[in-house]
């Protein structure tokens, strides 16, 4: 049997209708509106792309929250990462530095990494941080840095690849950490008051983490929660139990794409990450200073983080966002990409303005692409 | 960011850390650093070219069944999802 004749249901029409009607008559029995938060650009591309928030009853309401860690990486880290490439250059050092995508195009009041490197600068896109690691071995008189955005996923490549380049003994592979906890980052916003009523958990982001790395915020502050895969019928499924869990009061983790996600998560990438990484507050884009939600080099390992080797100074109190663009109330759930006067007249993936629209995990992207205005 | 792909591992060199895997037709490497005993044959996620876990078929199929305890109905009634190949 083959891979896709299991995930064949997943996607089936009839399956879905049926999960539809479910949801509509579980519904009718609800005290006001539920409001369900997913935390997953993916699956923000799924509910947009499937219309998903088109067939739910009025009374149950999708948004997204901040899973897009390209959209939050904060203005400073891409400006001094900027900042850090053109004194290593005055100083006689050249930097290849390389990062994803969708990092590569995200704007600051003082340019892009694409704008570094039409000024000169040797920037380079990769799909993995393991390019970035041979082109390190293939450049040893250079010094290869990785700027390196992500939940938790991506975490985890990244302590894998700095664990090897360790045992090898790899001298010039450096990163600059911008990483972030996920189920930690949704904590503050529920202790910033934003309504949660229940959560989507984000599938890849649990594979790591596992379902126990879920489960104090059910304990906290009784939100029900399911890990939900990335095709239509598991979101459906995902709202359905949820709509269940809250009229019940049931506040627990229920391992919907239990297909990927384990009870502990994956055990090898979590002490690989603690191996590197302590947690620190950080700022999140548009969010503010979140405490306890970000990654740090530890400092047994300081050597792997070039922010160690140089320091700049950043200028102070540039804006995180254009003026008008709503990228941060995007972000937190409180509004739909369809509310920025910018969206799709000043600001589109082709001439963005905030980094919501640049991702293709931004929610305000993914609205446009599939031209959702349900 | 967190998107990952299933892919079916063909190939395993432990020394170098890597694995040889099949994405229905595209043959690529991929890190097992997060992964170190996967197996060739074994269908497995990957994200940003590292196998973050496997793909378990059989725990795909309990949670199907699972949908028939949400529906209170019989199979044939939601349109006899079966699992072509059994």
């Amino acid at each position: 049997m083959s891979l896709q004749s299991v995930l064949a249901p997943y996607r089936d029409r009839g399956i879905a209708q049926k999960l539809v009607e479910k949801i509509k008559e579980e519904a009718k029995t609800l005290d006001g509106e539920i409001r369900i938060m997913h935390v997953c650009g993916t699956h923000e591309d799924t509910i947009t792309r499937s219309g998903i928030r088109s067939l739910l009853p009025e009374n149950v309401k999708v948004v997204s929250g901040p899973g897009c860690p390209v959209c939050i990486t904060p203005v400073e880290d891409i400006v001094a990462m900027q900042l850090i490439m053109k004194k290593a250059r005055e100083e006689g050092e050249e930097i290849i530095l390389t990062t994803f995508g969708d990092m590569y195009k995200i704007p600051t009041p003082m340019g892009s990494f694409a704008d570094l490197k039409s000024e000169g600068y040797d920037v380079r896109v990769v799909y993995s941080i393991y390019d970035a690691y041979k082109m390190a071995k293939e450049n040893p008189d250079k010094i290869v840095v990785h700027f390196s955005p992500g939940f938790e996923t991506t975490t985890a490549p990244t302590a894998g690849m700095l664990n090897a380049v360790v045992n090898e003994g790899i001298e010039n592979f450096k990163i600059y950490s911008v990483h972030r906890l996920t189920p930690q980052g949704i904590e503050v916003l529920i202790k910033q008051k934003s309504r949660i009523d229940a959560l989507i958990d984000a599938g890849h982001v649990s594979t790591i983490i596992g379902v126990r790395g879920w489960e104090f915020l059910s304990e906290k502050y009784g939100i029900p929660q399911v890990i939900a895969g990335f095709e239509p019928n598991d979101v459906l499924l995902a709202i359905l139990l949820l709509i269940r869990m809250y009229k019940e009061g049931d506040a627990r983790v229920v391992n919907e794409y239990k297909r990927a996600v384990k009870y502990e998560g994956n055990v090898v990438a979590q002490r690989l990450i603690d191996k590197f990484f302590e947690v620190k507050d950080a700022k999140w884009r548009a969010l503010g200073v979140l405490p306890g939600t970000g990654l740090e080099v530890r400092k047994e390992w300081k050597e792997l983080e070039i922010r160690n080797f140089y320091h700049v100074e950043v200028p102070k109190n540039l804006p995180d966002l254009e003026k008008g663009c709503l990228c941060g109330a995007v972000l937190r759930g409180l509004a739909m990409p369809t509310d920025c006067p910018h969206f799709g007249k000043t600001c589109t993936p082709r001439h963005p303005i905030g980094p919501c629209m640049v991702s293709y995990e931004g929610t305000c992207h993914i609205f446009y692409k599939y031209g959702a205005l349900f | 960011m967190c998107l990952a792909t299933v892919a079916k591992v063909l190939e395993v060199n432990r020394e170098k850390g890597t694995a040889w895997v099949d994405f229905g037709g595209v043959k690529r490497e991929a890190r097992i650093d997060l992964m170190p005993d996967v197996e060739p044959g074994e269908y497995v996620l990957i994200h940003t070219g590292f196998i973050i876990e496997r793909v378990d078929e059989e725990t795909a199929k309990e949670i199907l069944s699972a949908w028939d305890e949400v529906f209170k109905l019989e199979k044939d009634a939601i349109g006899g999802y079966y699992y072509p190949g059994d």
